[in-house]
């Protein structure tokens, strides 16, 4: 099989679909990925489309990507079956930075869970894993992973009713003490954990998301305040978080009109 | 090393090619404290425009072949972005594009009133089935967009020139019989296409896009090397810069400043900075000086 590169795309053929829930497909790859956890790939549907997704699943010789059904390509993406053809390029952007020895809290909102799954594979037991969505059926992957989870749900249809920014708060309360919280969902959401973690001066790790184009820092379509974000991230440290104003605030629109963030993701998510 | 440039003091004179980052003042700024003597903005264009879908730039590990296809907000759409820019504290071309003179002359007139440093009209770019293209290739239809942007504008006007013109020569002194400051060359060269066989498909999704990078090097050099013959304005010369010695190179064709897009991806954001340093190092141990070089390819005889 072809290596994959960050150049020209490696076409592969599904080997398995799993229907994660109604909202939630994950397609299979039997292709050994060279990849560090929130790093991501650009996936080429021919005749579609191409976007970026997260690797969600991850073991020697095979990976997986996750999709939610959400606009035009990832509703392609989700009936895509067995045999069927894409084509990707990658690994990209930096991943999270891991230390396993470390007492850390994954915070994952919504789809933000696909990223860090196969981050919280790496962690040891002592890790807080808090995981919301706005109701059961978003939940991903409620029985994979072998560390213990903290869920809730904005309608209380799954765990507790209530948002993971409070669990965060109430473990801390509690007297937990984190070197570091690691956290991917909606971008509202990220930006009160990372503020958090900020009032407790807890290092934070956050995934950012911007439609992108090349994927290798060059056409400027992702880029947020000064970093790029395909490049310089897409994992952000508190460091840079403090240093980026259009974090939480503006994000560009695929003409490169920069727009408040919920018209950007009204417009994602058509 | 300062230059001169249509009446501004540039740090150094490496230029940052029109399309790469984008044009926000965040990271523009970024790109100048990165050693960028100048800074170009993306291609701003009469309406908004989405561009085309993905895949749209693709590295082929020799360059890049890209078919983005001008997104812009539009001109009238960029009020934020404007009043960000006009308290820069860097040198700055606004590009602009259009689909006929009148639309150059619409977009470049407003984009002169936001105070940029300087317009560059694109007449090359090839991503498009309507923008552009026609200007470029011919003496005569340069002539009519410069001398139609030139009157309406109050800063310098460079024109961005495409190396698909049969004799980019000719075209380049069409621009300076209309008023043109400056020569910006190449563009991408092609398009070109390539094709996924697994597929059977074209990868990009506009199917064919422009080259860049270091495959089209030695068509940007022969193209500068034309324009310097043609004309007396300056050159901004680009394509496949990637060190030192490729911006001496150019600068010997007849650039007086040399551009960088693609090595933004091969050699990271600080590209500039490292170029500039190279070519000081070069130019010290040859005891030249940045002028001295300008155009020493062209020998007499």
């Amino acid at each position: 099989m072809k290596p994959i590169t960050d150049q020209r795309h490696i076409m592969l053929r599904v080997a398995e679909k799993q229907i994660e829930s109604q909202e939630f497909a994950t397609l299979f790859f039997n292709y050994a990925l060279p990849f560090k956890p929130g790093q991501f790939i650009m996936v080429w549907i021919p005749d579609i489309d191409e976007k970026p997704y997260t690797i969600s699943y991850h073991s020697k010789d095979r990976f997986a990507i996750t999709i939610e059904a959400k606009g035009i390509f990832s509703q392609k993406a989700i009936t895509l079956e067995k045999d069927d053809l894409v084509g990707i390029r990658g690994p990209f952007g930096n991943g999270f930075n891991i230390k396993s020895d470390d007492t850390v809290a994954v915070v994952a909102g919504g789809c933000g869970m696909a990223p860090l799954a196969t981050l919280v594979e790496k962690l040891n037991k002592n890790t807080t894993f808090i995981h919301g969505a706005k109701s059961k059926e978003y939940i991903l992957y409620p029985d994979r992973f072998d560390l213990d989870r903290l869920f809730c749900t904005d309608d209380g249809s799954f765990g507790r009713k209530g948002f993971v920014t409070e669990l965060l708060e109430n473990e801390i309360a509690s007297g937990k003490s984190f070197d570091r919280v690691y956290t991917c969902g909606p971008e509202i959401m990220m930006y009160h954990i990372f503020n958090i973690c900020e009032k407790h001066h807890i290092p934070c790790q956050v995934s950012l998301e911007r439609y992108m184009r090349c994927g290798f820092g060059v056409c400027g379509a992702c880029v947020c305040g000064k970093q790029v974000v395909c490049k310089d991230g897409p994992v952000f440290d508190s460091s840079a978080l403090r240093g980026i104003k259009d974090f939480n605030t503006k994000a560009l629109l695929k003409s490169g009109k920069d727009v408040n963030l919920a018209q950007y993701f009204s417009w994602r998510c058509k | 090393m300062t230059i001169q440039f249509l009446g501004k003091t540039l740090k150094n004179p490496m230029v940052l090619a029109s399309g790469i980052l984008g044009n926000s003042r965040d990271i523009l700024e970024r790109v100048h404290e990165n050693g960028c003597g100048l800074v170009t903005m993306k291609s701003i264009g009469p309406e908004p425009r989405d561009g085309h879908k993905n895949p749209t730039v693709i590295d082929l590990g020799h360059g890049m072949i890209n078919a983005v296809g001008l997104p812009s907000p539009g001109y009238l759409n960029m009020e934020n972005e404007w009043e960000d820019l006009e308290k820069r504290e860097f040198p700055l071309i606004a590009s602009v594009y259009g689909g006929s003179v009148k639309e150059y002359r619409m977009v470049a007139e407003f984009v002169s009133s936001k105070n940029p440093d300087f317009i560059e009209i694109n007449i090359s770019c090839p991503n498009s089935e309507k923008h552009g293209m026609i200007f470029g290739i011919n003496p005569q239809s340069s002539h009519d967009v410069v001398s139609a942007v030139k009157k309406v504008i109050n800063v310098p006007l460079i024109v961005k020139l495409t190396p698909q013109a049969p004799d980019i020569g000719d075209v380049a002194r069409a621009c300076e019989d209309a008023g043109a400051d400056a020569i910006c060359a190449i563009n991408t060269v092609g398009p070109g296409m390539v094709i996924d066989i697994e597929s059977k498909m074209p990868v990009l999704a506009f199917k064919k896009g422009g080259l860049s990078g270091p495959m089209i090097k030695p068509v940007a050099v022969r193209c500068v090397f034309d324009i310097y013959k043609a004309v007396k304005i300056p050159i901004i010369g680009l394509g496949g810069i990637t060190t030192g010695e490729d911006a001496i190179e150019m600068i010997m064709a007849g650039a007086s400043l040399a551009g960088i897009g693609s090595a933004v991806r091969y050699r990271g954001i600080d590209v500039f900075q490292k170029v500039t340093r190279e070519m000081e190092a070069w130019l010290s141990d040859h005891h030249y000086s940045h002028e001295d070089i300008i155009g020493a390819a062209h020998k007499e005889g």
